[in-house]
């Protein structure tokens, strides 16, 4: 029996956890007789479920191997009413144990079972292997029936509670017990039993106490019991304190997540725009190229490399920056450096610009939504609380936001070009006059700010729809991040983007997603009112600033 | 601004008087205006006079008398495609008022112009009556919506007058409003035109909005009648293309007495140089706003005259990007002169009708590379080209 033992561990409900069973529940009071099998092949469920019931009761090895049987639709009644039990190719009587003549055998009818009852013999064999000698079967066995307490299992549990020696398991067992035993004749065993579920801090048991506290429609209440009530009232209150605080926590998660998609978006901007003084329009057709170089590398390790395609975002980062830059370069200096000192001709310029790039993308990719997969360790998410899930692929993109700010910090006031970058941005003549070669730091950074968008055009495709208006959708929200933080500061536009994100996210629930746009907006109209320069502006004496 | 010389201690200050006065005790300069420049010049009145005359005879002639084999008849599509040409001219006139002589570039007029076009809309769905698909008394998107009666702010609009007035003071408090809180923080340049931009952007959010009451996504269309008359009548069409045609002359001629006239010339001031002109002792505020809120009017104006021969008006007006399309047509045109937007806008979206029509893919490249071009190569638009090819043509003469 031993040696079996380790073999079952963890099998959940192999056909070896019924040997072990044999052992475990030894010398049963009652043996099993026709009467007891005979319910199982007529067509009545409720004493098809009578007789489930008492083989759990009975949960001797007969009764054990006909449930097994049943589970597995194993299981044929003959017209007589005899229960038979198909093995391969012999059958044998549930209640004896006798093989039946094959005559016999080939007249039966396969016993049905409705949904209820399949889900009451599964959980009838988990409750079995609650006795089990391994750890880690009882364990699987004891979460299989939290998720689906069923009262009738009240005598396993019973028995296994007594001998349960694992702490651990204990008191999970003690649980289960509690929550078969809310409807257990005497009130200080429901009492028990209620504080016992409240204690579980587990949303699920929502529906184990609301009833509690409900009155039936003749006005009395379910549970006779003030004082049950009182702790299930106390348990349920507990519970919408942890829902409550689930809630917040997401919301917050989702502000800081559309806050660092925004701040990816408005990064670039917020360094073009400080440096040249032009809303660059275009700037989301440089996160849509971003995302469609992801795509380019995707589809090459898909083809080319499938092994290595986990690692695909190494390759698409570097790819969607530098396409971008280039891309951004050749603007630079074919369109916008000539329009510099006319920043609204800039404005319709660039615009122009988006339009030719995407009906350009439109041309070469189609106008459908590409597919950009995720790699394998991205899909998924962490379970931080009880109803709120973390995805993987945001969380990655709000850790690559802040590696971008890092990125883009570091080259800004670490480089020689971030030197120049900033002498331009504070006074373009000044620093010509010290021999900046300020068209050359245009270029630059120019580029630096378009391939910084590539790079959030890269993160993006990894969450959303990669289509060629992509970059339209952000533009707008990505300037409100902008102007919120003040122009051409870092720290300004996390802050912003943050900010603007977690708004957002705030009212969304109460108002719904476009009054929380439009109220967020608002917001911003009235901020500059007081802020005409945003939250950090920079400081200077000039009249025109 | 001219710079002004030296005054003297006797002299007027720049606080005694808001606009500088010539002195006339002195002969040795004159501190003052040069006279205003005639509303229109008498070749240019002459020719104006002439063209009402010919629309005013031509289109009921064309539209009612030829019949319809003569190739001189105005078909339903030739009358609603120029009717629209003029309601985006009348736009284009407004954003010039504000972009060619304020130098605001607002890339939210399409807002302004949506409005106009919803409270004619409102009008026009009361006036279609128990005649919709469903037989309600209310419009037949309500009856989706399940509503039985009308919202507070469709009270009174089945009054035609009542209507025109939304239409003008809607746009009117908006810009209003918007223009008090932004020009006030002295917001402007690209921030001021992004700000307008998300504002259309917004409005046209909660416009697609069902519960907005506006229609949503289908806004307002299926127009029996206006005034009495049925909509798609000839006689209702030639109409409306004439008012359309009248409201264009009057605007043409109203943005022409504003910038000529005194406050014109301090608007224009605000375009060139609005610290300097601050330095000077005027507050810019009520100049811009005067401007702005007249400018969203106008919009307001053409959207009004622009829905009811469409048929339809839609939050995708609002789209940020017909704005932006509207400035183009300014920019292509030539800002800063009154008849550059409105041969822009001829100019634009005739191309665009041609194009739609024979190589559709293709519109958005031309309309980008208009854009990319346009202020490279034509800053000053097609009315700087013609400048410039006369003081050419001028400059031979003289020497040859």
């Amino acid at each position: 029996m031993h040696s079996l033992t380790t073999l079952a561990a963890r099998g959940g409900r192999a056909a070896l956890c019924a040997l072990v069973l044999l052992g475990a529940f030894a010398a049963p009071a009652h043996a099993l007789d026709r009467a007891d099998v005979a319910p199982l092949g007529g067509d009545d469920f409720d004493a098809k479920s009578a007789a489930i019931d008492r083989l759990i009761a009975l949960h001797d090895a007969a009764s054990l191997a006909l449930l097994k049987a049943l589970a597995d639709d194993s299981v044929n009644a003959t017209d007589s009413g005899e229960v038979l039990i198909q093995d391969a190719d012999s059958a044998r009587d549930a209640a004896t144990g006798q093989p039946v003549a094959a005559a016999v055998a080939a007249n039966a009818q396969p016993v049905t079972l409705n949904n209820l009852l399949r889900s009451k013999v599964a959980g009838a064999l988990s409750g079995l292997q609650l006795a089990s000698p391994d750890v880690d079967t009882r364990r699987a066995a004891i979460a299989d029936l939290l998720k689906n307490p069923d009262p009738a299992m009240k005598p396993l549990i019973d028995a296994a509670r007594a001998k349960e020696t694992d702490p651990a398991l204990k008191k999970r067992l003690d649980t289960l017990w509690a929550m078969t035993a809310l409807h257990n004749p005497d009130a200080a065993t429901r009492l028990e039993a209620v504080k016992l579920v409240a204690a579980r801090d587990d949303l699920d048991m929502y529906e184990l106490l609301r009833p509690l506290v409900a009155k039936s429609a003749s006005g009395a209440w379910n549970e006779p019991d003030a004082r049950v009530r009182a702790v299930a009232q106390q348990g349920i209150d507990a519970l919408n304190g942890i829902q409550r605080r689930s809630q917040i926590v997401g919301t917050l998660f989702a502000g800081l997540s559309l806050g660092s998609v925004l701040l990816l978006a408005a990064l670039g901007l917020a360094i073009t725009y400080g440096l040249i003084g032009v809303i660059n329009m275009a700037h989301g057709e440089f996160l849509m190229i971003g995302a469609y170089a992801t795509y380019v590398v995707q589809t090459l390790f898909q083809h080319y490399a499938p092994g290595a395609f986990d690692w695909y975002p190494l390759a698409a980062i570097p790819a969607s920056f530098v396409v971008a830059a280039a891309v951004g370069i050749v603007i630079e200096r074919l369109v916008i450096r000539h329009l510099y000192g006319r920043p609204l001709e800039t404005l319709l310029t660039t615009f122009g610009l988006s339009l030719i790039l995407i009906q350009a993308t439109r041309m070469l990719f189609g106008a459908q939504n590409v597919e950009v997969e995720n790699p394998s360790w991205m899909s998924g998410g962490v379970t931080v609380m009880q109803n709120l899930i973390l995805p993987y692929n945001r969380i990655a993109i709000l850790a690559f936001s802040l590696f971008v700010v890092g990125i883009a910090w570091a080259v800004l006031t670490k480089t020689r070009l971030g030197l120049f970058v900033r002498a331009v941005t504070q006074n373009r003549r000044m620093a010509a006059c010290v021999g900046v070669k300020t068209a050359r730091i245009d270029s630059y950074a120019f580029a630096f700010g378009a391939g910084i968008a590539g790079l959030g055009g890269c993160a993006l495709s990894q969450i959303g729809n990669v289509g060629p208006d992509l970059g339209q959708s952000y533009i707008i929200d990505s300037f409100m991040a902008v102007v919120l933080g003040g122009v051409g500061q870092i720290a300004g536009t996390v802050i912003g983007g943050f900010g603007l994100g977690l708004a957002s996210k705030a009212i969304e629930p109460f108002w719904g997603a476009v009054l929380a746009k439009i109220a967020v907006l608002v917001l911003i109209v009235l901020f500059i009112q007081k802020r005409p320069q945003g939250l950090f502006a920079l400081k200077g004496r000039s009249a025109e600033a | 601004m001219t710079t002004a010389p030296p005054t003297t201690a006797s002299g007027p200050g720049p606080y005694d008087a808001p606009a500088p006065h010539g002195s006339p005790g002195r002969d040795t300069f004159a501190l003052g205006l040069p006279a205003r420049a005639p509303l229109l010049t008498r070749r240019a009145w002459l020719a104006l006079i002439s063209l009402i005359v010919a629309a005013g005879i031509g289109v009921p002639v064309c539209a009612l008398v030829l019949p319809q084999s003569s190739a001189l008849h105005l078909s339903a599509y030739t009358m609603t495609l120029t009717g629209k040409l003029m309601c985006y001219a009348i736009a284009a006139l407004a954003l010039d008022l504000v972009w060619g002589y304020c130098g605001i570039l607002s890339l939210g007029h399409g807002l302004f112009f949506a409005l106009g076009g919803y409270a004619m809309g409102m009008y026009l769905m009361r006036a279609i009556g128990h005649d919709g698909v469903y037989g309600s008394s209310v419009p037949d998107f309500m009856v989706f919506l399940n509503w039985h009666t009308l919202p507070w702010y469709w009270q009174g609009t089945q009054h035609l007058w009542y209507a025109l007035l939304l239409v003008v003071l809607v746009p009117a408090a908006l810009a209003w409003g918007f223009g008090f809180f932004t020009f006030r923080s002295r917001v402007k340049g690209v921030y001021l035109s992004i700000i307008t931009q998300a504002t259309t952007f917004a409005a046209m959010l909660l416009f697609y909005r069902n519960e907005t009451g506006f229609g949503g996504n289908n806004g307002f269309t299926d127009f029996k009648r206006i005034a009495g008359f049925p909509i798609t009548h000839p006689g209702t069409r030639t109409v409306l293309l004439l008012l359309t045609f009248t409201m264009l002359v009057l605007s043409f001629i109203g943005a022409r007495a504003i910038v000529t006239s005194k406050l014109g010339r301090v608007v224009t001031a605000v375009r060139d140089g609005e610290t300097r002109l601050m330095f000077l002792g005027y507050s810019p505020l009520g100049y811009k706003l005067f401007v702005w809120t007249v400018s969203a009017v106008l919009c307001a104006i053409a959207g009004a005259l622009y829905v009811p021969q469409v048929g339809i008006i839609n939050p995708g007006e609002m789209s940020p990007g017909n704005s932006i399309e509207m400035a183009i047509w300014v920019a292509v045109g030539g800002r800063g002169t009154l008849i550059g937007p409105i041969i822009g806008a001829f100019a634009v979206n005739g191309a665009k009708s041609v194009f739609t029509a024979y190589f559709a893919e293709y519109w958005l490249f031309f309309l980008g590379l208009i854009f990319v071009l346009v202020p490279l190569l034509l800053p000053n638009g097609i009315m700087g080209l013609i400048g410039h090819v006369m003081q050419l043509v001028a400059r031979r003469r003289k020497n040859g």
